[in-house]
């Protein structure tokens, strides 16, 4: 009975630390803004990207796992991590020259 | 130019991938060249269909309608090439006796074309929808270098479908008694990677936990934006940097599949003394 008290306060624990933390991006032809963005270490990231072209873009890293095509004039949600500190790199498949950004997990 | 033959070879080389080992895979089945020319462009109708609707597809589910679209695809072929593997195992024998007598017909034959029509036509929806979307950026943007673009889009898909004809043609040169397990070797692997992908779909949309991202990291050993990872993404779902969860849904797909292919091809070679 105690135990199981522990572990659900434990569970609650934990859940309430996974609090997401949000962040955003801005494609603007064809380029992200910021290119370099600071997360937070070891928390799950609500990646929010907002692409102002006309033209859609695949937004895309070997380095987070993801990968996902933004309509043109339009906004998502990608969700990544928990990362540990480091550096990862993403970039627009469909404009791969100039659409170049990186993730700062700290 | 090489820039868009590269990206539009990369989205047609895994529909030319799955084409070629279904194509070889049922080579014996009668009648089965209609149905795969029927499943790829059934697949490029649709495929600019869903090009065509993704801003209201990526609307859908709160912002996450892409995933789930794409998930759902994957899982379906993935049912597809279950189905496709098991019933192969259970009449693999009999159609290698029916191609030495032509005359007769398998009865099942027509349901094992209505799966592979649907499995072709998924790969080609899936990848050519986002071709069809990288080709229309080109041309939306203003004039220059539109048109070397459109050719090197157009080389790019030549080199794709040559990439799975000489996958095809190598399988067909299997010896017989190799050719079924090697061919269902390859669908087991294709529906594993699918499997996995879906599972990576679902963890963006923040609908199934990770379970540990990433499980390992094999980029330095094999990147996999290098010829033998992407070839290997295609082939077998092959991921640098896969997370738990991802892992979890190809073992359950490889070890379901093979159970449905030992329990049904197991008992009819009993049955036929083989």
């Amino acid at each position: 009975m105690k135990l199981s008290f522990t572990i659900a306060l434990l569970l609650f624990a934990n859940a309430a630390l996974a609090t997401d933390v949000e962040a955003s991006i801005v494609i603007r032809e064809h380029h992200f803004e910021p290119a370099e963005l600071a997360v937070p270490a070891g928390k799950k990231i609500k990646l929010r990207i907002e692409n102002k072209d006309a033209t859609p873009e695949e937004f895309e890293s070997h380095e987070l796992n993801r990968e996902k095509v933004i309509p043109g004039n339009s906004s998502t949600t990608i969700y990544v991590g928990p990362l540990e500190a480091g550096r990862y790199t993403f970039f627009g498949e469909f404009n791969a020259k100039t659409a170049q950004g990186v993730l700062i997990a700290q | 130019m090489f820039g868009a033959a590269l990206i539009v070879f990369r989205e047609t080389l895994e529909a030319a991938l799955i084409i070629g080992i279904i194509a070889a895979a049922t080579h014996q089945v009668p009648g089965r060249t209609r149905w795969l020319l029927g499943g790829l462009l059934a697949g490029l109708f649709g495929a600019g269909l869903v090009a065509a609707a993704t801003g209201a597809i990526a609307d859908m589910a709160s912002g996450m309608g892409q995933e789930l679209f794409n998930a759902a695809i994957l899982l379906v072929a993935v049912l597809m090439l279950a189905w496709h593997n098991i019933w192969m195992a259970a009449h693999g024998k009999e159609l290698s006796a029916a191609a030495r007598n032509t005359g007769r017909d398998i009865s099942s034959g027509a349901r094992e074309c209505s799966v592979l029509f649907v499995i072709i036509a998924l790969a080609v929806l899936r990848e050519g929808s986002e071709t069809a979307l990288f080709l229309y950026g080109i041309a939306a943007a203003d004039g220059q270098g539109g048109q070397s673009t459109l050719t090197g889009g157009l080389l790019g898909l030549a080199a794709g479908a040559l990439v799975g004809w000489t996958l095809y043609a190598g399988l067909l040169r299997i010896p017989l008694h190799w050719f079924f397990a090697a061919t269902s070797l390859l669908v087991l692997l294709l529906a594993a990677g699918m499997a996995s992908q879906a599972a990576r779909l679902l963890i963006q949309a923040d609908l199934l936990p990770s379970l540990a991202q990433p499980l390992w990291d094999s980029s330095a050993l094999l990147p996999p934006d290098s010829a033998a990872g992407i070839l290997l993404h295609g082939l077998a779902g092959y991921d640098a940097r896969p997370s738990g969860m991802q892992i979890i849904f190809y073992l359950i797909t490889f070890t379901s599949i093979t159970a449905g292919m030992q329990l049904t091809g197991h008992g009819r070679s009993k049955q036929q003394g083989i």
